[in-house]
């Protein structure tokens, strides 16, 4: 009887949008631990947690805030194409300011700044002009490495390097155990859930990208909302920008975050939302960040030549988008018994 | 009544039955179309009449039913099928392309050319013969965009037939078309009856049932009605058989010498007006009042509705708003000053489908308040549930996606919407499209309400008996422009549509 109820419920949850990339998620973990047994042990080195989950959560920071921001902008129907220039202006910017010798707690926030000015010229010309967003970025996506290496020329020189205490905190360092940056991630994750949430922005964001013609009438100012959501994202991208500056200790406008863009779409897809936009999903973002992450990790301990990487992570989100389709869906629950609504 | 009556059927549609989700389109509709005949598809918006043509052209296959063409049984899967059986279907929009020569677009889909290539020199015999049946005299190598819309009308109807064109379907032909224009059609469909094609004729004009069809089918929420000769059917039981009942009593629960004196002005615009839109007009609104837009598609209705409310910016005359001019208009500004629109196209300017119930509902009272004012989760809910509850609308609960409800439904969500922003002034562009007669019939009876409670209300619609029935005081348009004022014992059928049709003396 019970067991029926639980089995019921378990099936209703197919229904749930969280369930699918969960579900990914958690079998990725499983493969992982049959191919390397201690796959989940965690130990203490150096003060400091160590093992793969860690790792995995570590490494997709800044993926995950990249994508969190990306996840605000496709609510708004649009799309972000510039967030990996945005984050090779920030590594510019800080080698620049660290040899002008500002504070460096200064610096972290021009990083910021310099992401916001970035928003604020793609949404002037999304909202303000109103180019289609995959041109408007792509203008600031082509740009944008080249703005960092002319900021390089003048005043760094050829892939500038530096020493940051702050920064190499925010790298590596780690606070009871667990690595800061997962601190910091959490923080923004919070204050963006706070933003959008906690205020009406959210409701603004998601009915001017389910319809903006309803929505100006119904009285949103979607311009500015429109606006507001690419500011959001080159902030976003920023902090990104500056854990992966601190990581390398350098500027290198020409490779760093490359692909970036295209990682933080599939995040925010695989977290269920659509770029036909009207819904923002915070929180999924971030697992469609970590199942990407934990993909990659895998295929590292999995002994695999690395020229697997990409068409394995390929094949995987394929399956995970096969799974949301709502067709692929509406076909498998024809094939479970007793599964059909 | 003409004697091709007695010849066997052309088309047998019998017990055709369609069903959406959520929605019997059609239940076991029967229709028969004779030789030369034409004949007259009647209903209201959402009867089932686009249905009911769409599976008769291929466009849509029935749930259950059988087509008989001739007497052989048939079903169409393409229009293209049907086409070749000898079935054409002219749509309300032209479906032309206004940029290519009139040549290009008769010959668009049957360019028989050698090895796929196309032979101009047939196509433009083609072209001249199709023109030749219509008798239409036009160039045919300017592009169809440069000729009148009738013109355009007259070029889609030439490219639907040929020489074994059985049946011709007509929807809506002269929607957009003036008085002798239509006369010009006319002519032309009696011209292809003599032929032995049996025409079917879909219009929401009944003054034009009467002139031109030989038998009127009606339908009425999916279901067939009656089929009656023309001759036999006088405009009141037609007009009774479309609408129902149901529209009696909404007209019987407000006679209109209940209605009390009009109250304050509200609304006062002055010589407002947008170049190529709209000629400047004047217009009030005052409290306690309804006043009916009545005109043509196409005449200006919607137009006047948006330029008050600053969904399109004036650029002459003045507006102002319980005696304080507003300037530089927008749907905001609007909204603060205490109007409210519900646009005529819900799924493109009204809602945002994916999102819930509650979240249409609180929407404009969220901007009007400011993104970091959010109206506590509690409060959104409760407002939600008073407004389902007040509007009856029909919905398991608030959070369900607006997309999914019914068209009746979720015109009372974009009415709750405003109504939420607490406006003085409410207007509405056609608040009763495409919803069922029961849902029609509860707006307009809460149109009266909102009325009585002191709102100022605007109804711009294009159906006649809802502008009768609920205006105190009715604007009648014509070709872009306000052409004068109806009010109290005045406003009735005739009269509008004298006004409409007429303009002057000149045209008893």
């Amino acid at each position: 009887m019970s067991d029926r109820g639980t089995l019921n419920r378990i099936i209703a949850l197919r229904h749930n949008r969280a369930v699918w990339p969960l579900l990914a998620l958690a079998l990725i973990l499983i493969v992982d631990g049959f191919i390397s047994p201690n796959f989940f042990d965690i130990r203490i080195v150096e003060g400091r947690l160590f093992g793969n989950l860690i790792d995995i959560l570590y490494r997709a920071v800044p993926a995950a805030l990249i994508a969190l921001g990306m996840a605000v902008v496709i609510g708004t129907k649009g799309i972000d194409l510039s967030v990996g220039s945005i984050i090779a202006i920030c590594g510019a910017v800080i080698a620049w300011r660290i040899q002008a010798g500002d504070p460096h707690l200064l610096i972290l926030f021009y990083a910021l700044v310099a992401g916001a000015v970035c928003g604020v010229w793609n949404g002037f010309l999304v909202a303000g002009l109103g180019i289609q967003p995959i041109i408007a970025t792509l203008v600031l996506m082509v740009a944008g490495r080249g703005i960092g290496l002319l900021i390089n020329l003048f005043y760094g020189g050829t892939n500038p390097s530096f020493e940051s205490e702050l920064l190499q905190g925010l790298s590596t360092g780690n606070i009871w155990l667990i690595p800061t940056r997962l601190f910091v991630a959490l923080g923004l994750f919070l204050a963006l859930w706070a933003l959008i949430r906690r205020t009406a922005l959210g409701l603004f964001i998601e009915a001017v990208g389910g319809n903006a013609a309803a929505s100006n009438l119904a009285g949103v100012n979607s311009r500015l909302v429109t606006f507001f959501a690419y500011v959001i994202c080159g902030v976003m991208a920023a902090a990104a920008g500056v854990i992966m500056t601190a990581d390398t200790h350098t500027s290198d406008p020409v490779s760093v975050a490359m692909y970036s863009e295209l990682d933080a779409i599939l995040a925010v897809v695989i977290g269920g939302a659509s770029l036909a936009g009207g819904r923002v999903f915070l929180g999924m973002t971030v697992i469609g960040a970590l199942v990407i992450q934990a993909l990659t990790t895998s295929i590292l301990i999995s002994g695999l030549p690395p020229e697997y990487n990409l068409v394995i992570k390929a094949l995987v989100v394929m399956a995970v988008l096969f799974l949301q389709s709502d067709n692929a869906r509406s076909a498998i629950s024809r094939l479970i018994p007793g599964g059909s609504r | 009544m003409t004697t091709s009556m007695t010849a066997s059927p052309r088309v047998e549609m019998l017990g055709v039955s369609k069903s959406f989700p959520g929605v019997r389109a059609l239940d076991s509709v029967d229709l028969t179309l004779h030789p030369g005949e034409v004949h007259a598809l009647l209903g209201e918006n959402g009867a089932g009449k686009s249905t009911l043509i769409k599976i008769l052209t291929g466009a849509l296959e029935c749930d259950r039913g059988d087509i008989r063409l001739e007497g052989r049984p048939v079903s169409f899967r393409t229009t293209g099928e049907a086409q070749a059986s000898g079935i054409s279907t002219v749509y309300q929009e032209v479906n032309l392309i206004p940029a290519m020569s009139v040549t290009k677009n008769l010959t668009l889909e049957r360019t028989g050319g050698r090895l796929g290539f196309v032979s101009w020199r047939r196509a433009r015999e083609q072209a001249r013969e199709k023109l030749q049946r219509l008798k239409l005299d036009i160039n045919i190598e300017q592009s169809v965009g440069s000729y009148s819309v009738a013109i355009q009308q007259l070029v889609a109807i030439a490219r639907a037939l040929d020489d074994d064109t059985k049946v011709l379907v007509l929807d809506e032909p002269t929607a957009s078309l003036d008085a002798q224009e239509t006369e010009t059609l006319f002519g032309i469909i009696r011209d292809l009856k003599a032929r032995g094609i049996a025409v079917v004729f879909i219009t929401h004009f009944l003054d034009q049932v009467y002139e031109i069809s030989d038998r009127i089918s009606v339908l009425r929420n999916g279901s067939l009605v009656a089929t009656k000769p023309t001759s036999e059917l006088p405009p009141q039981d037609l007009v009774a058989m479309m609408i129902g009942r149901e529209l009696g009593d909404v007209e019987a629960a407000f006679t209109k010498s209940e209605r009390k004196a009009p109250g304050a002005e509200k609304v006062v615009a002055r010589n407002l007006g947008k170049k190529r839109m709209l000629e400047p007009f004047d217009l009030v609104l005052r409290a306690g009042e309804v006043v009916g837009l009545a005109g043509l598609l196409g005449s200006g209705r919607t137009e006047t509705a948006k330029l008050i409310f600053g969904a399109i910016r004036h650029d002459s005359g003045s507006l102002s708003v319980r005696g304080t001019e507003i300037r530089g208009n927008s749907p905001r500004r609007a909204l603060d000053a205490g109007i409210a629109f519900c646009p005529e196209d819900r799924k493109t300017e009204g809602l945002v489908g994916e999102l819930s119930i509650r979240e249409n509902i609180v929407l404009t009272m969220q901007a009007k308040g400011g993104w970091l004012r959010r109206i506590p989760h509690r409060d959104q809910e409760r407002l939600a549930d008073e407004m389902i509850k007040a509007l009856a609308i029909a919905t398991p609960d608030a959070e369900k996606p607006v997309g999914q409800l019914s068209g009746g439904n979720q015109q009372k969500v974009v009415l709750a919407r405003a109504l939420a922003s607490k406006p003085e002034v409410l207007l509405l562009d056609e608040p009763t499209r495409g919803i069922d007669v029961g849902a029609h019939a509860e707006i307009i009876v809460l149109i009266r309400a909102l009325c009585d409670e002191g709102l100022a209300l605007l109804v711009a619609s294009s159906e006649l008996d809802e502008i009768v029935a609920a205006s105190d005081r009715v604007a009648v348009l014509r070709d872009r422009q306000k052409i004068g004022e109806l009010s109290g014992e005045a406003i009735n059928h005739e009269n509008i549509i004298r006004m409409i049709a007429g303009g002057g003396a000149d045209h008893e």
